[in-house]
């Protein structure tokens, strides 16, 4: 190992990216899968920070623009989703995502 | 990035944050998973300095350790009765197939694709040149993220605001 | 005088030169010479941490207890000086108990988590000329998350404890925690508005250049960052969270021994903390105005930081603690549109001052005066406006008239 290039930054970003989308799609507590969607948004801004840093661009700081921007969002979407959890909570008394099933045929 | 010193720097710190983030899907207890959650945060905001992101860096440690893991916590903390198991549904295979699949095909393109790396030495300091960014260029945007975090936290007030005389929590 | 600071080969006015020469000197590879460095400063900070808490233990007792008109301890060295060795041995021999139902890994994490971040702070912060651990250009930005970092650390403590009142402790005190973290980031965001950078170097060169402190210029933000930053450690008169009198103690309730024996450093780093932020931002750090080639920068800081904890220790003896609902009412009523206020002000300020091209001897003190009346008017104003004020909840006295048979009170009825 004799330098540091942009693929290994991309590996971590796709692992970090699998484990999170392993979370959403499998976790049964409604929290887990909010903790699953949050390592997603990190492997994404992960991603693009290394892009900034690394290939040609015109504007090479557009990737932490996105990122802030990425980060907000995050934040933003995460109250909503809790506050959605606490609620169900509230009306069903559980948040196991395989109980929630008034819609299903 | 040639120097030593980034090299071990970069190999610690993604081994921790994949260790971390693998520990995340793995334990067996709700508390530990979150835990380890704010562990991976620690490790991409390290990841960060590797990459020269020192603003991009703080933000992370500020907003993601310091108020999204505590948005986390305070949603376990206001659900008592549900499992802290962090069990997985019946997906677990279909889902563990599908995640393995989406890493190799990005980790295939990663290693395939031949990018155009430019003789950039990273940036001595983007605190600035975010800030100049964010109200020249960007100030739409900018402005729009404004309502948007508006809107959502007087959603999120109005989604728990307790009915009537139902106040569980004081 | 500078003879004796200044030889061929030392300077005492700047610790860090002679050390980076040496190391230079070896001839080492780059990398090896800043893990060296680093190494060096990091053991040089902790230790006059320790030493700094060490001292302190011993002068916050005393000096509360002439503020309340008592004698503090002086047993047990000549004077009392050693009773801080003590109070560390005492800590050190007692058992640690860890509960049966704790979690255990959690529950000796829970104090170095809470350890960590009051350390950490101390890199950004310039102690002399050239003596900062890592000149940071978001230093101040690197200020506010670190001491985020509290946060997640104390509901480890309340939640592992297994306690359900530790746990609910420490989520009063998140709730606590978060609603002042906002007021800090608002008082330093004005900050450095004014001065351009984040960098606490620039700053405290910024503030030797145009020779005034900026607490001359904006002290509403220092007052602000000081209530603050209080909170942020627990401190009385906010220290709700481990009420020594109220609560058992707190978030920390279940620990013993050496692991309170962390709590207990940490509160007292973490107000050296924030009085190393607020002696760099607002009192001018390391400089005083051409002093600082007599008397070396280090010394000159130090003296400023144990000023202003000696401003914690004055209002630890004297206040009375603040209910929970006082302080966030406190913070999301009072301060919050103070700080949003002031901030606007200064950027106005800025923008003016930038426009018209003014120079600095009349721009600053002109910002300085419509400042310090601004901070006036709006404390005063909107505490009225909020319905604090003065003479008209204080406590009525009740007079007794006698009218046949029956007895009138005067002064305002209490609703």
């Amino acid at each position: 190992m004799d330098s540091v290039d942009l693929e290994h930054f991309l590996v971590v970003g796709a692992l970090l990216f699998a484990v999170g989308l392993y979370m959403t799609l499998a976790k049964r507590n409604f929290v887990g899968v909010l903790i699953g969607i949050e390592l997603m948004f990190n492997a994404v801004n992960l991603t693009f920070i290394s892009f900034s840093r690394f290939v040609e661009s015109a504007e090479p700081l557009n990737g932490h623009i996105f990122v802030i921007f990425v980060i907000t969002v995050a934040a933003a979407e995460a109250a909503v989703a809790l506050a959605l959890a606490v609620l169900l909570y509230r009306l069903r008394d559980t948040i196991d995502v395989d109980r929630i099933d008034l819609l299903k045929w | 990035m040639e120097d030593t010193g980034t090299i071990v720097a970069f190999w610690i710190l993604a081994l921790i944050t994949v260790g971390a983030a693998f520990g995340v899907a793995a334990v067996r207890n709700q508390i530990h998973s979150v835990v380890l959650l704010i562990v991976t945060f620690a490790g991409v905001a390290g990841l960060y300095i590797t990459l020269s992101a020192d603003f991009i860096a703080v933000v992370q440690i500020l907003i993601y350790i310091g108020a999204i893991a505590i948005l986390i916590i305070f949603a376990i903390v206001l659900t008592p009765r549900a499992g802290r198991l962090n069990q997985e549904g019946f997906m677990l295979l279909p889902a563990l197939g599908l995640a393995a699949l989406v890493a190799g095909t990005m980790i295939f393109v990663a290693f395939d694709t031949s990018w155009a790396i430019s003789e950039r030495d990273g940036f001595e300091e983007t605190a600035t040149a975010i800030g100049d960014l964010l109200l020249d260029k960007y100030a739409l945007p900018f402005e729009i993220a404004s309502v948007l975090l508006l809107s959502a936290i007087l959603g999120a007030i109005l989604l728990v605001r307790p009915e009537g005389a139902e106040e569980e929590i004081e | 005088m500078v003879i004796l600071l200044k030889g061929e080969w030392y300077d005492l006015r700047d610790l860090a030169n002679p050390v980076r020469e040496l190391i230079d000197g070896i001839g080492l590879p780059d990398a090896v010479d800043y893990v060296l460095w680093s190494l060096i400063a990091s053991v040089a900070i902790l230790t006059w941490l320790v030493v700094s808490v060490i001292a302190f233990i011993w002068i916050e007792r005393r000096v509360v207890a002439l503020m309340q008109n008592r004698k503090g301890p002086n047993r047990v060295g000549p004077a009392g000086l050693l009773q801080p060795i003590a109070d560390a041995i005492k800590l050190l021999l007692k058992e640690a108990i860890t509960t049966r139902d704790a979690d255990r890994m959690l529950f000796w994490l829970a104090p170095i988590i809470v350890f960590i971040p009051t350390i950490v702070v101390f890199a950004v912060v310039p102690f002399g000329e050239s003596m900062v651990l890592a000149n940071l250009n978001v230093g101040v930005l690197f200020l506010i998350a670190v001491a985020g970092i509290m946060t997640p650390a104390v509901f480890i403590a309340g939640w592992s404890s297994n306690n359900k009142y530790a746990l609910l402790a420490a989520m009063r005190t998140i709730a606590m925690l978060i609603s002042y973290e906002i007021v800090q980031v608002l008082a330093l965001l004005s900050v450095v508005i004014f001065i351009g950078s984040m960098n606490l170097q620039t700053f405290v060169s910024w503030q030797d250049e145009y020779n005034t402190w900026l607490i001359f210029i904006m002290p509403l933000p220092l007052v602000a960052y000081l209530i603050a930053g209080a909170v942020e450690i627990n401190r009385s008169p906010m220290d709700i969270s481990e009420a020594e009198s109220e609560l058992a103690a707190g978030y920390h309730t279940e620990y013993g021994g050496i692991k309170f024996g962390f709590f207990y450093q940490a509160e007292y780093m973490a107000g050296f903390a924030i009085a190393a932020a607020v002696t760099t931002l607002f009192l001018g750090g390391w400089t005083l105005w051409g002093l600082e080639e007599w008397i070396p920068g280090w010394i000159i800081f130090l003296g400023k930081l144990y000023a202003v904890f000696f401003l914690y220790i004055w209002s630890r003896g004297t206040l009375p603690r603040l209910r929970i609902d006082q302080l966030m009412s406190f913070a999301w009523k009072f301060m919050l549109p103070l700080m949003l206020v002031n901030v606007l002000v200064i950027g106005a300020e800025v923008f003016i001052w930038e426009e018209t091209g003014a120079s600095r001897n009349i721009a600053l003190p002109a910002i300085g005066a419509v400042n310090t009346t601004l901070a006036v008017i709006l404390v005063v104003g909107w505490g009225r406006f909020l319905g604090h004020g003065s003479g008209r909840q204080r406590g009525y006295r009740a007079t007794l008239t006698r009218e046949i048979g029956k007895i009138y009170y005067t002064g305002a009825e209490a609703s």
